[in-house]
């Protein structure tokens, strides 16, 4: 054994690893060394540390089970401040200078753990305790149990702090997914590469080659990891293959989709500036083949999960390409051929193993080593790291044999979670004893290599070519099969073996501290099911979804329940295959590019005048425009209303939908989806028009204007821009295909500005080219038609009002709009014009009452708004049928009517229910809801709009408005809704 | 000529450009568009009209066409989005609508969409980051529909190395923003 330096006092010779390039790190605080090509689980064992975290529930010393992604034990933190990660598994954690972990779980230090305790009361915290014990008193589940356990429960930490970190996202597409590249992935990706198909090899390590990197025996003559690097090589000056390393394929969704993460520069201190940690990727593939391997079980036995006893793939995996060993002397424990190469790899590395300990009393004898044939490991010693393991010898005999470590293995099982990801249920192999991919596998899927049962390198290669010509002959491509090295290609040999009878503490699922005892109790108490099984012992919960410990347990309840295991089932594995990191999955959508923004066409010159805006949906809109001296955003508003009803105010109204509307029978269309007619309305005019939902229910309203016999511009909300569009895609293409008519949005084609107030023609007679006429009597209430402003910029022109004033909207193509605006501002000073925000036009819209959002809140209809003679009874319309049901129609429906406090300083809160002025508060005597309130400045007085049992017939009736969340009462007069210019003289004007 | 002074859609007098590594992002306002959706069986007509009064035949689903000045893509059955420079064509639907008459439906659409022109060499290693089209099995001549961070798009692969992206006018800062970001990420 030669170590590299004095530190690493269990480095090996050879591997993988380069001795040239040192690294530092850290670990809970003290400096280490390792090479480039270490992980920090090998760099840690190269160091002689052994114990590396605390189980889940026991708090319980533990160290690496495994060298992989199925790592449940060697859980950490990794980096500090914004960067710091928990739980990240050392055996994937790629070491880098400077790498700063900590081990979790653990208080105050990870050699001396108070919460240890937790071991001591074993018998008391066993499966499902909590469902037992904190039962009484019933209140004290919430307040006091649950955040003590919760308290207590958990790894890693988060950090308070931001991700300083930027993560992205992408899009890819192939022919042919490859995940894994060990024999079964290279061997297919080279096929396919070949045949020239677009291929995407993806695979969680940092370097290609899976198992071939961790195994001595070479494939015909040359070492697996070089022959991996060979076709690495041939793979990547292909144009047609795309080969994504540190990529995890974590999901396998509907239509060959697959989830990919890959970890840019998880691999160094920080990512360069701008550039990503990671990056999400979704990969539309046509066919896959899931050539993710093997992950081996380790057998239960007593006290199976100190320090220092691992699978023994893993320790092989170790000694070869990393050029570590657990500890200077290994002892193995066995039931299959496979465990006993780690014993030849070991001896030839210079370690030092005792004796190979395996079940099977007809083992195969180890040239040098002694065997310990049909012999069980019944105790093992060693509080912080493995001292001795107690050996139950074949002929009834104990032994006791001192060690370092302890390399275990039951058997192996097809890495299957890919599989399973579209409920793909799993079939158990009699000869492997173990489960395979069944044949409900997602569509496009081929699975290849130990993945599928393919146990020998050999198998694994030729599966994988195998799997790669079908899958591309499906697709068209003639695929000549490569020529591949003759591999090992030793049987499975292995005699199913689960755990050692008697044990009392012998650990199943090492990272949720799951024991056989725990599977025994599930037993005990009826819950056989695999499914209940899981949820009773939190079997396979934890980040590692049980992948190294689901089998075993499924086996000792099989024992149990005298069944088979393949009769006892399994459970299936959901994404993602191993956690993926919130930031990932987010990509570049945090803070306020969350989601995108739309801006109005003044927007900027808003921004000039110090606007307060509003997020609707994705638009800012300004909200109210303070002038210097307003302190509050009511005197603002205020002013904002007074001044356009006493002048003229403007308002950009661009968010609001525009839906261009043509061909023959544009009008019949219209027809369809408003509730009233639209086929006579004249060219040159606009109307207010309803729609209905299917059930009857008023859903939007807007206008249209008719600018041709052939062609119409209707507007919708803000809100329904987009809904009302798909509707009318979908009675155009699917209800009336026959109907000629042809619909785009417009909505950011045009700025639309409403200009409103009794000043509002005399401004835009300044603004509009003096050749179009817009008096009174040549473009009255309702008109609308295409124009030109400013000297020749084309224009379109409505005379539609919101407020009740005389108001217009003006609209200009969208990269005018900004001109227009300070046009408008311009030309409107010498009538004292205000620009208005949402705020001002929702307090003018409620002193004119007319319905908005909080009114079409999806319960209400067009009786209920008092428009129900707008249903027309004439034609059909969407809705027509069902707004016409009986429930709907009642004598004492509710209807909109206006609401006024009857002491007139008080204001009305919105949403408040009515009842009548004396009497019961509840449901059973609601009169109905106030919808809308504001302060009026043109009243003087706060109003509101609501909803009434039998409405207007109720004007001048008192009711109480009552609050109870917020113990608020107070009586209001039914009035008209219509506070201001009921009889519409001024918006005629 | 009137007064109003345009503004793009990232709310300057003069168009952005960017450099980023080797990719080139360019507002671009110059351009008219138009949406030409053939009426009720008149999509052979229409088609045929295109190719005799502008010399421009209409794409196929997943394509575009450009005869002189007049570019058109596919973006729905029997529907495309012509374009042509803005300076001789600002009123691009009224002159098509012109000579396509009753046939067809016409609507300006310049103003509805921002344009960027997004040029360089590794222009489908951006692209992947930012749309679900395969757009390295779109050769030049090519256009889709699409999404980019949620926002409906056009893409217009107009070459090898350049890509036209048409997004919504009002969300082009975040349109411009996602296109930038993606850039810096890989260049």
């Amino acid at each position: 054994m030669s170590a590299v330096s004095t530190q690493q006092v269990n480095r090996l010779s050879g591997g993988l690893v380069d001795r040239g390039q040192p690294l530092s790190f850290r670990f809970d605080g003290q400096s280490y060394q390792g090479c480039s090509g270490d992980t920090l689980a090998s760099a840690l064992m190269a160091n002689g540390v052994r114990l590396m975290g605390r189980s889940f529930k026991y708090h319980r010393p533990r160290g690496l089970l495994s060298a992989g992604s199925e790592e449940p034990n060697a859980l950490v933190e990794l980096r500090t401040g914004g960067r710091q990660e928990p739980n990240t598994r050392a055996t994937v954690a790629e070491l880098y200078d400077g790498l700063d972990a900590r081990s979790q779980n653990r208080w105050p230090s990870l050699e001396r753990d108070m919460m240890a305790i937790n071991d001591r009361f074993a018998n008391f915290l066993t499966a499902g305790f909590y469902y037992k014990t904190f039962m009484w008193p019933k209140a004290f589940w919430e307040k006091l149990y649950e955040p003590i356990i919760r308290k207590a429960a958990g790894l890693g930490r988060l950090t308070g702090d931001a991700d300083p970190d930027a993560y992205d996202k992408g899009f890819l597409h192939c022919d042919l997914l490859v995940v894994g590249a060990g024999p079964a992935g290279l061997a297919a990706a080279l096929t396919a590469g070949r045949a020239g198909a677009r291929v995407i090899l993806a695979d969680e390590d940092f370097l290609l080659g899976g198992r071939l990197l961790s195994e001595a025996q070479p494939l015909a003559d040359i070492a697996g990891a070089d022959w991996a690097g060979q076709v690495q090589a041939e793979l990547a000056v292909m144009g047609n293959v795309r080969i994504l390393p540190r990529t995890t394929v974590f999901g396998a969704y509907d239509h060959g989709i697959y989830g990919a993460v890959e970890r840019n520069a998880d691999h160094v201190a920080a990512p360069d500036a701008g550039k990503p940690r990671q990056t999400l990727w979704r990969i539309y593939s046509k066919r896959a083949i899931i050539a993710t391997g093997a992950i081996e079980r380790p057998i239960a036995f007593e006290n199976n999960d100190r320090p220092g006893i691992m699978l023994a793939g893993a320790v092989r995996s170790f000694a070869n390409r990393w050029a570590a060993t657990p500890a200077s002397s290994v002892v193995i424990f066995a039931n299959n051929d496979d465990a006993h190469q780690t014993a030849r790899d070991l001896q030839a590395k210079g370690v030092d193993v005792p004796a190979v300990v395996d079940v099977r009393p007809d083992a195969p004898e180890i040239p040098g080593i002694e065997l310990l044939a049909g012999a069980q490991i019944v105790e093992t010693a060693g509080r912080l790291g493995l001292r001795s393991v107690t050996v139950r010898m074949a002929n009834g005999k104990t032994r006791i044999i001192p060690c370092g470590a302890l390399a275990m293995s039951g058997g192996w099982n097809p890495n299957l979670g890919l599989t399973c990801h579209q409920r793909g249920r799993p079939v158990w192999d009699g000869d492997l004893h173990a489960f395979v991919p069944g044949q409900d596998l997602p569509v496009g899927q081929h699975v290849a290599g130990a993945a599928m049962g393919a146990m020998s390198t050999d198998a694994a290669l030729r599966s994988g070519a195998e799997q790669a010509g079908e899958a591309l002959a499906d697709l068209g491509f003639t695929v000549p099969a490569p020529e591949l090295p003759k591999a090992e290609d030793a049987p499975v040999s292995l005699t199913p073996f689960w755990h050692v009878q008697g044990a009392k503490r012998a650990w199943l699922d090492f990272q949720n501290d799951v024991t056989v005892k725990d599977v025994k109790l599930a037993h005990q108490e009826n819950f056989t099911a695999v499914e209940h099984l899981k949820r009773y012992t939190t079997l396979g919960m934890a980040t590692d979804q049980g992948k190294t410990s689901n089998v075993g347990a499924l086996a000792v309840m099989a024992e149990l329940t005298g069944k088979s295991i393949p009769q006892t089932g399994t459970t299936i594995f959901r994404p993602p295959y191993t956690p993926v990191a919130m930031g990932a999955l987010a990509g570049r959508a945090v803070g306020k590019d969350f989601h995108p923004t739309r801006l109005t066409p003044s927007h900027a010159w808003a921004e000039e005048q110090g606007a307060v805006f509003v997020e609707v949906g994705n638009w800012l809109r300004a909200q109210w425009f303070p002038k210097p001296g307003e302190t509050h955003w009511r005197q603002s508003v205020d002013r904002e209303v007074q001044q356009t009803r006493r002048s003229v105010g403007i308002c950009d109204v661009t968010t609001l939908g525009k839906i261009d509307v043509q061909g023959a029978d544009a009008a019949a269309f219209l027809n369809m989806m408003y509730a009233n007619g639209f086929a006579k309305l004249p060219v040159g005019k606009v109307r207010y028009g309803l729609m209905l939902r299917e059930d009857g229910v008023a859903y939007d309203d807007g206008t249209a204007a008719r600018l041709a016999e052939d062609h119409f511009v209707v507007t919708t909300t803000t809100a329904n821009a987009v809904l009302v569009y798909r509707n009318m895609e979908f009675v155009r293409q699917c209800l009336c295909p026959d109907m000629d008519v042809q619909l785009i949005s417009t909505t950011e084609a045009w700025a639309q500005y409403a200009v409103a107030g009794p000043n509002a023609r005399k401004l835009l007679q300044k603004i509009v080219d003096p050749e179009f006429d817009i008096s009174n009597d040549a473009f009255p209430f309702m008109a609308c038609g295409e124009i030109t402003v400013c000297g020749g910029c084309r224009a379109r022109l409505f005379r539609i009002s919101f407020s009740g004033e005389l108001a217009y909207e003006i609209a200009v193509p969208t990269r005018y709009g900004d001109a227009l605006m300070r046009e408008m501002m311009a030309a409107g000073e010498a009538f004292d014009v205000t620009p208005y925000g949402t705020e001002a036009l929702g307090v003018m819209r409620i002193e004119k009452g007319h319905a908005a959002g909080n009114e079409l809140n999806g319960t209400t209809t067009a009786l209920n708004l008092g428009l129900g003679r707008m249903v027309s009874g004439k034609k059909d319309c969407i809705g027509n049928v069902l707004s016409r049901r009986e429930g709907m129609n009642t004598d004492d429906a509710l209807r909109l009517v206006g609401l006024k406090p009857v002491t007139p300083a008080q204001s009305l809160p919105a949403g408040g229910h009515l009842m009548a002025a004396s009497g019961p508060v509840d449901a059973a005597h609601d009169q109905g809801y106030v919808t809308s309130a504001a302060y009026s400045p043109t009243l003087g007085t706060a109003i509101g709009l609501g909803f009434v049992k039998g409405g207007a017939e109720r004007l001048g009736e008192q009711l109480r408005l009552v609050n109870p969340l917020e113990k608020q009462e107070m009586l209001v007069e039914i009035v008209s809704a219509h506070f201001v210019d009921p009889e519409g003289e001024k918006l005629r004007a | 000529m009137h007064k109003l002074k345009p503004l793009t859609p990232l709310g300057s007098h003069t168009p952005r450009v960017d450099r980023i590594g080797p990719f080139e992002i360019a507002e671009t306002v110059e351009t008219a568009f138009a949406s030409v959706a053939a009426r009720n069986g008149q999509e052979a007509a229409v088609i045929s009209a295109m190719a005799q009064n502008h010399g421009l035949d209409l794409p196929v689903a997943g394509k575009a066409a450009q005869a002189g000045k007049l570019a058109a893509f596919w973006i729905s059955p029997s529907q495309w989005m012509c374009a042509a420079p803005h300076e001789t064509h600002e009123l691009l639907a009224q002159q098509l609508k012109a000579t396509l008459g009753d046939r067809a439906s016409v609507v300006e659409q310049t103003d509805a969409w921002c344009r960027f022109d997004v040029t360089g060499k590794k222009l489908c290693d951006l692209f992947e980051r930012l749309t679900k089209a395969d757009v390295r099995a779109m050769p030049p001549g090519s256009a889709c529909r699409s999404t980019v961070e949620h926002l409906g798009v056009f893409l217009w692969r107009t070459a090898e190395d350049q890509m036209v992206v048409l997004g919504p006018r009002s969300s082009a800062a975040s349109l411009h923003h996602a296109l930038v970001t993606a850039a810096r990420s890989i260049a």
